[in-house]
């Protein structure tokens, strides 16, 4: 479904990343991880538009998006969330997620002046909808509060609502347990998974390994720029590459 | 009674016009700051609005209301123009960009021959009515609320939170702000016509560096965060320098010291978002006790 090809890109004179290739199947939980620094989220960037590699192409569904605008990659089908979550937070619930909901909509700027019947029929439709898309990730009671008001992880929560208001095939999750407790993190993998079941094809970031174990069913792992290890978790586990990458190499003793 | 009505309002007619005219000003840049982008062209496109508005009634003799439409539409045009390269720039290098457009439309002004130089434009007829102003911002208002709460209004509010977050949700930036920023020079074109057909006289220098400063601060003063801000510090800045005429030529040194304080004590301005639910309560705990 997502192919990155021979992906490289340089900051000045920094290789942060060298020739990285990946490939997302259709309906699975793909991980993507690496120690702090490995370049993951550079990744990300590169897939969503907001960075343009150095060289190599990024695929999905057969379609060339490398160097496209985010605003058109987020059309093809593509939807993202942020380490450091970036929600609107003087907005509230529902408008967070009417925004992702943006293209939507149709009527135009004279049916909103006016306050016609097709701008009317279809504000009223389409915040039943952002209901529904709350109701996914269970904050609707919430749904008139603003987003500031909200926990670390009811934000991340709502943020994965919005980026699933875009009506995505794929969605980018970038550490999704940064800065949360094991609970939470927890609690947040069941919705991931659950989301994962009603359709949409994830990948997911993380520098945490054991937190991707168990739910991704294919594991690319990054460090330092550099693919080092690929396949299932069990293959990623045994990987003494992996292994050294995680916790340094053995000093031979004496 | 009646009579010191009539004095009462022939010397202060011109004051109160003045605050409708701000006012529309205020929300030019209002529309523009609610997408996070601080342009100081308004002046300019003020300028521009005027020019074309009072040309179009002294010297093709066209009716007020088609001079006022096209004095709007021209400063959009423009806007529209030249907003495609610069919305692109953020914060001091757009604020810089159009300040620097600015001083271009004051330049061309004053060495046009049909604008009348550095003399200005004399004898605009005297066209604008209470009733015009009223109606203008009339439309306005209702047009700021309706855009509220539509897909339009949550998309530029979406821009100011955070360009990067609203891009990821398919909302192509440039193109909005590029809209926002010909909206608020239609505005402020419109506020142009409207001013110049009521002061009789007009000058490149009522659209320079000094004005284009002076709509921000009716902003910042007032509140950008909801159009009553815009409206509230536009109306306390145009009336307080008539009020404390006793103070003398220090008195505009009062405008200064006002937009201190309210900087530090007030940073959402005098109006925010909070103000509404706020006075709410305060009466509720009135009845209540």
């Amino acid at each position: 479904m997502l192919k990155g090809e021979h992906i490289t890109k340089d900051f000045g004179g920094l290789r942060v990343l060298g020739d990285v290739s990946f490939e997302v199947k259709e309906g699975l939980i793909f991980g993507l991880i690496g120690p702090n620094g490995a370049g993951k989220t550079t990744v990300f960037n590169i897939i969503s538009g907001l960075l343009k590699p150095t060289s190599g192409r990024v695929t999905f569904d057969g379609r060339d998006i490398t160097n496209r605008p985010p605003y058109e990659i987020t059309g093809y089908g593509i939807s993202r969330t942020f380490q450091n979550i970036r929600v609107f937070r003087e907005m509230t619930l529902l408008e967070n997620v009417l925004v992702g909901m943006h293209r939507l909509f149709s009527y135009s700027a004279f049916s909103m002046f006016f306050d016609l019947p097709k701008k009317r029929s279809e504000e009223k439709d389409l915040r039943e909808k952002a209901f529904e898309i709350l109701s996914i990730v269970r904050l609707t009671e919430k749904a008139d509060l603003k987003a500031e008001s909200l926990s670390y992880g009811e934000q991340r929560k709502l943020e994965l609502a919005r980026a699933l208001a875009t009506e995505p095939k794929l969605l980018l999750i970038d550490e999704p347990a940064a800065g949360m407790n094991p609970a939470e993190t927890e609690e947040l993998m069941e919705e991931i998974v659950h989301i994962n079941g009603k359709g949409y094809t994830i990948c997911l970031i993380e520098h945490d390994m054991k937190v991707v174990m168990g739910i991704c069913s294919h594991i690319a792992v990054l460090n330092f720029g550099e693919l080092i290890a690929e396949g299932s978790p069990d293959d990623i586990k045994a990987n003494p590459e992996v292994i050294e990458a995680y916790l340094g190499k053995e000093e031979l003793s004496a | 009674m009646p009579e010191l009505i009539t004095s009462f309002w022939q010397t202060y007619n011109t004051l109160f016009y003045t605050v409708f005219v701000h006012g529309m000003l205020a929300l030019s840049i209002y529309i523009t700051l609610s997408c996070g982008q601080l342009s100081l062209g308004n002046a300019a496109f003020m300028g521009i609005g005027a020019y074309t508005a009072a040309l179009l009634t002294m010297k093709a003799g066209a009716p007020f209301g088609i001079s006022l439409i096209a004095g709007g539409f021209l400063p959009a045009v423009v806007a529209l123009i030249i907003g495609i390269p610069t919305l692109r720039l953020s914060g001091v290098y757009l604020a810089m960009a159009t300040l620097g457009f600015g001083e271009v439309v004051r330049v061309v002004i004053l060495n046009m021959e049909i604008t009348g130089g550095s003399l200005g434009l004399n004898g605009v007829p005297l066209k604008t009515e209470l009733w015009h102003l009223i109606l203008v911002m009339g439309i306005l208002i209702y047009f700021f609320i309706k855009l509220r709460n539509s897909r339009f209004g949550r998309i530029l509010e979406a821009i100011n939170e955070d360009e990067v977050a609203a891009s990821v949700m398919g909302i192509r930036a440039t193109y909005y702000k590029v809209w926002a920023f010909a909206i608020g020079a239609f505005i402020a074109g419109v506020a142009g016509g409207l001013n110049a057909h009521f002061t009789f006289f007009i000058s490149p220098r009522e659209y320079g560096f000094e004005p284009a400063v002076d709509i921000l601060t009716f902003a910042v003063l007032g509140g950008t965060r909801t159009l009553w801000g815009p409206l509230a510090g536009s109306t306390i800045l145009t009336i307080l320098p008539e009020l404390f005429r006793f103070l003398g030529p220090y008195r505009l040194a009062l405008n200064g010291i006002i937009l201190v304080l309210v900087v530090l004590y007030l940073p959402n301005g005098i109006v925010n978002r909070d103000t509404f639910t706020n006075l709410k309560r305060f009466f509720k705990k009135e009845e209540n006790a």
